[in-house]
């Protein structure tokens, strides 16, 4: 215990010196991590847009007006608005209980909210194959009902939303437990039922996480390649999402074509990007404001 | 009787934060209850809202039995203890919030909000947000809150908890002609003896769970039914004596030995308002020297030490030191008016904090 509290404090003591007395080495890190950041994120981003106008705006727009595009613009919009709806429901269900009640189990449904986060993408398709496939344990009884999971929009549905299922949860819960329940209570000794509680008092107190989890959680499902990759059978024009859609129009050499489609996707991340920061922005102000109180009576 | 425990307890796992508690408040009334912290106060408050349930025992409110009765119907006022305020709502919306969700017209909310605001010296802040508020401007409206559906009981939890010292003041004084201008049942906690003396009709004491005393504020410091509440109220000086021929002694002071065989102990306790003092040396049985005075506006705590090196503290009014002419440092005579006994050596309750019982024999020396 003593040792390493006293290890702890050299280790302060060390990095504070770092910061203090060696400024050189904090811009040469600045200096490290831009160029880190250029030229493995900001120039490949940029390489897409110019990629994808390599052949001309003409070519630009004929290819996202390819129906087989199309088709996959439609599926990815279709899969988003199934996928975020339920994944919103679930999160906030899963941090309301999380965060407001004791019950055993909690711990566990804690780990597996972010299982997700944990379990590789490709293994997440294959927990589908392995319940609804052919082979799988649920295929036969499926394929006797005249049900298509794998290979068609529910299997793409199901293996988007467990990939995606921690954002909302994951942002929700702590601002609702550091919240705790009393304007809940409150509400409650004013007469207000359970639901009331819910959609008056608790959910507006959490707009801003849960607009954030929406957000995140949305562009993840449109964005996801691995988990679906597995599960949808690229079937063009009718099981391709967007991110299908370019790697398979990459694999037919059709490049430009490709990065047009990959541009959507591009364009797509940095309107996501753009509202998170303003939405941070957002909250940070909102947090200010609730900081200067007039303490004048 | 507006509301009745019989027996309650509650029990969150192994804690028994409440055992066997038994009381009654008047329609009317306005009653504290106090204690020191994680005494069991605000279980107490929470199980009266329907916020916990009892483990054991009945809650009555109005000669109903609530203990099934949920929190929504018991249509009872609550004020937490760091307010609870809706942060998302306005000050307005805060206090409407009870009114909308019982339905009431669009008008009536409007003219009650109005009413409490104006009530409540909050004119002109109803479209504030709560962060927006100072401390005292958000107990008033929490206050406004509880009280806009016109509820049956209004309990507070630690209202003067938050504020700074001087608003306090301001703040007991308001809720005392509050309640007296609305005249709602009201119960309040609090961990501080002199806001409970200073605020309510009736004090109900708890310590760890049970209830050491209720009376009115008169009753519990004149008459503390055992060591703790008299310790817990105001001041107690509290000597160990020892018994030798007949008669209790340590140090220089002697009382008698209260039936206490020889050789055993016995337990004594005096408000400093009985230690008598004269700057005439001759005049009192005791010689002591005062070590400190404390000036508290009208009046003046003193501590004496005896040449054995006992403590003592004693209090006067400002008029009678005047009258004495003495000051720190300086010789005096003493002696004891009155004393409770405590406890006596073979008695089974001799802890400190245990309900000791209670022999009450104030008796002049
Ligand atoms: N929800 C709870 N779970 C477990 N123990 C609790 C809970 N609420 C209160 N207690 C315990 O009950 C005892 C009384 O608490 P409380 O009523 O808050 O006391 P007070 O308000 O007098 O400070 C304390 O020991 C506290 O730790
Ligand atoms: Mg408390």
């Amino acid at each position: 215990m003593a040792g390493s509290a006293a290890s702890r404090l050299t280790r302060t003591t060390r990095s504070q010196r770092g910061t203090e007395e060696l400024p050189w080495v904090r811009r040469v890190l600045i200096g490290i991590a831009v160029a880190f950041a250029s030229l493995f994120l900001v120039l490949p981003l940029a390489n897409v847009f110019l990629q994808a106008f390599s052949k001309g705006v003409a070519h630009y727009f004929g290819a996202l007006a390819d129906p087989d595009t199309q088709s996959a613009v439609l599926l990815t919009l279709t899969i988003a608005l199934i996928a975020v709806p339920l994944n919103v429901f679930f999160g906030v269900v899963a941090a309301w209980l999380i965060s407001k009640f004791d019950f055993t189990g909690k711990a566990l449904l804690l780990t597996l909210i972010d299982l997700p986060f944990s379990v590789s993408p490709v293994v997440s398709g294959l927990i589908y194959i392995v319940l609804f496939g052919l082979q799988g344990y649920f295929g036969e009884w499926l394929l006797d009902h005249n049900l298509k999971i794998i290979f068609a929009i529910p299997g793409i549905t199901l293996a988007t939303m467990f990939v995606t299922f921690p954002f909302v949860a994951r942002e929700l819960i702590p601002i609702m437990q550091a919240q705790g329940s009393d304007q809940e209570e409150a509400a409650l000794t004013l007469g207000a039922s359970g639901w009331q509680t819910f959609f008056k008092v608790t959910l507006p107190s959490v707009k801003w996480g849960l607009i954030y989890g929406v957000i995140l959680c949305n562009a993840r499902a449109m964005g996801e390649f691995g988990a679906v990759s597995v599960v949808s059978g690229h079937i063009t024009g009718q099981t391709d999402t967007l991110p299908l859609r370019v790697d398979k129009l990459y694999h037919e050499y059709n490049q430009a074509a490709a990065f047009s489609v990959a541009s959507v996707l591009a364009l797509l991340a940095l309107v996501t990007l753009g509202i998170k920061t303003w939405l941070e922005h957002r909250q940070t102000a909102d947090f200010a404001r609730a900081q200067s109180d007039p303490s004048a009576e | 009787m507006s509301i009745e425990l019989r027996q309650v307890s509650k029990q969150f796992g192994d804690v028994r934060a409440v055992e066997d508690v038994s009381f009654t408040v008047q329609e009317g009334e306005l009653v504290a209850l106090l204690g020191p912290s994680g005494g069991g106060k605000t279980t107490v408050l929470r199980m009266i809202a329907g916020l916990e349930t009892p483990t054991g025992g009945d809650l009555f409110i109005r000669g109903q039995r609530v203990n099934d009765v949920s929190v929504q119907q018991r249509n009872i006022g609550f004020v937490f203890q760091g307010y609870a305020l809706f942060k998302t709502m306005t000050v307005h919306e805060n206090i409407a919030f009870g009114l909308k969700i019982k339905k009431w017209k669009r008008a009536d909310i409007a003219a009650r909000v109005q009413e409490l605001l104006k009530l409540f010296g909050l004119d002109g802040l109803g479209s504030r947000y709560p962060h927006q508020l100072s401390g005292g401007q958000r107990q008033r409206v929490a206050i406004a809150r509880a009280l806009a559906p016109k509820p049956s009981v209004l309990l507070l939890d630690e209202p003067f908890g938050a504020v700074d010292a001087k608003i306090r003041q301001e703040l007991r004084e308001w809720l005392v002609r509050l309640h007296h201008d609305l005249n709602v049942t009201t119960i309040f906690v609090t961990h501080d003896q002199e806001e409970a003396l200073e605020v309510s009709n009736r004090i109900v004491i708890f310590s760890r769970g049970r209830l050491e005393q209720i009376g009115t504020p008169r009753e519990v410091y004149e008459k503390p039914s055992n060591e703790f509440v008299a310790r817990f109220i105001g001041v107690l000086n509290v000597l160990e004596l020892k018994v030798q021929d007949g008669q209790s002694r340590l140090g220089e002071l002697s009382f008698p030995a209260h039936g206490v065989p020889e050789g055993n102990t016995l337990r004594i306790g005096f408000r400093p308002y009985a230690v008598q003092i004269s700057a005439n040396l001759g005049e009192y049985r005791y010689r002591g020297t005062l070590k400190h005075i404390f000036f508290l506006g009208v009046l003046l705590r003193l501590e004496l030490e005896t040449p054995s090196g006992l403590t003592l503290r004693a209090r006067i009014i400002k008029e009678e030191f005047n009258r004495l002419g003495i000051s720190e440092g300086d010789e005096i005579s003493f002696q004891i008016r009155e004393y409770r006994v405590l406890s006596r050596e073979g008695d089974a309750l001799t802890q400190e904090t245990s309900v000791a019982q209670l022999v009450s024999l104030a008796e002049g020396i």
